[in-house]
């Protein structure tokens, strides 16, 4: 058994309804203590609404190394974009 | 009106002694998660003092600040319960102390939302969220740390069987405490304590620990009787800056 506790990722949902975002890690016996510790080390100055944990092992990654087939391809396909439609004056601000 | 001044007294020395105690381990936690959350009680603790002691000065009238009242009395003069200035001990000890003073501090609390005296309602309702979160944490632990291992185990229960003589002083009411349960300020604190024996019962069973059967307990802290000798040593690292530059500010 090893005795450092697992790490936890830490996700937290801000005011006004937005989603939730990675805000850190830190480690905890169980999902139980990742929350409570997720709540004295990240909402200390009233940051959070709702808080996620995720154990990191469940987190599956990209590799950083496929870069070049994973995203350049796109970077030439401005067509994808919607710039290229005439917006009609009636529809107002989008 | 001195019953209410001496029942600020001795709700703000709890939290101010407590959360003293407990900030002495900022920095020297067992882990940084646990660093952190007990700073955050600490301070939350410390917090509560202000109000506390706030309203003991401002009942007291002799212009003094909840500042005055923490750091120019000595060790006679102050009325928490003994169970508050015990030494931290391990991390095992300072989570059962926290324990222990958690669950009576949440009834006491809830009991105190509805005091005649709003400025006392007030503060516990105040309080109460903080002192809640605080219950929630220090009772996992305690389950965590006396279901754990052989070592964590033996090292609750030992913390269990020091601190439980101290438990029993929390119930035990004075002509204070009588005078302000009589004006509605305060319960009538052996009202808690059925309670708060289920709770603690419930707790230990579930952390595999044994309460001990001895009753017997200490007194003379919420009296301001007789402290502890930890009190005093205390003392003289919280205060040490007003004894050393009287009046200092900044």
């Amino acid at each position: 058994m090893s005795k450092e506790w697992p790490l936890w990722e830490i996700f937290i949902r801000g005011q006004h309804g937005l989603s939730h975002r990675h805000v850190g890690s830190l480690h905890a016996p169980d999902a139980e203590m990742a929350i409570k510790n997720a709540r004295d080390v990240y909402t200390r100055r009233n940051e959070g609404q709702s808080i996620w944990v995720v154990e990191a092992k469940h987190i599956s990654a990209s590799n950083p190394s496929d870069k070049g087939p994973m995203y350049e391809p796109s970077e030439s396909k401005v067509y994808r974009h919607p710039t290229f439609f005439d917006i009609p004056e009636d529809v107002g601000a989008m | 009106m001195s019953a209410l001044f001496e029942f600020c007294l001795r709700m703000g020395d709890n939290t101010l002694v407590l959360g003293h105690r407990v900030s002495e381990w900022c920095g020297h936690a067992p882990v940084l998660e646990e660093d952190i959350a007990l700073a955050n009680t600490a301070l939350d603790l410390i917090g509560q003092t202000q109000l506390w002691l706030g309203l003991a000065a401002e009942v007291q009238g002799e212009g003094k600040s909840a500042d005055d009242l923490a750091f120019l009395r000595d060790a006679w003069d102050f009325r928490n319960a003994l169970l508050c200035e015990l030494p931290n001990g391990d991390f095992g000890q300072t989570l059962m102390r926290q324990y222990l003073f958690d669950e009576w501090h949440c009834m006491m609390l809830n009991a105190l939302r509805s005091s005649t005296e709003k400025r006392v309602s007030d503060i516990a309702d105040k309080a109460i969220k903080e002192a809640s979160y605080h219950l929630e944490r220090s009772r996992d632990t305690v389950i965590g740390l006396g279901d754990g291992t052989t070592e964590s185990h033996a090292r609750m229960q030992a913390a269990l069987d020091y601190l439980y003589p101290y438990v029993g002083e929390l119930f035990v009411a004075d002509g204070h405490d009588e005078a302000a349960t009589k004006a509605g300020i305060a319960p009538d604190l052996a009202s808690l304590r059925d309670g708060y024996d289920a709770a603690l019962s419930a707790t230990m069973a579930a952390a595999m620990l044994t309460i001990p059967d001895d009753k017997f307990a200490h007194k003379g802290g919420r009296t301001g009787r007789m402290h502890t000798e930890h009190l005093g040593h205390m003392l003289t690292q919280m205060q040490w800056l007003q004894r050393a530059y009287p009046g200092a500010s900044w």
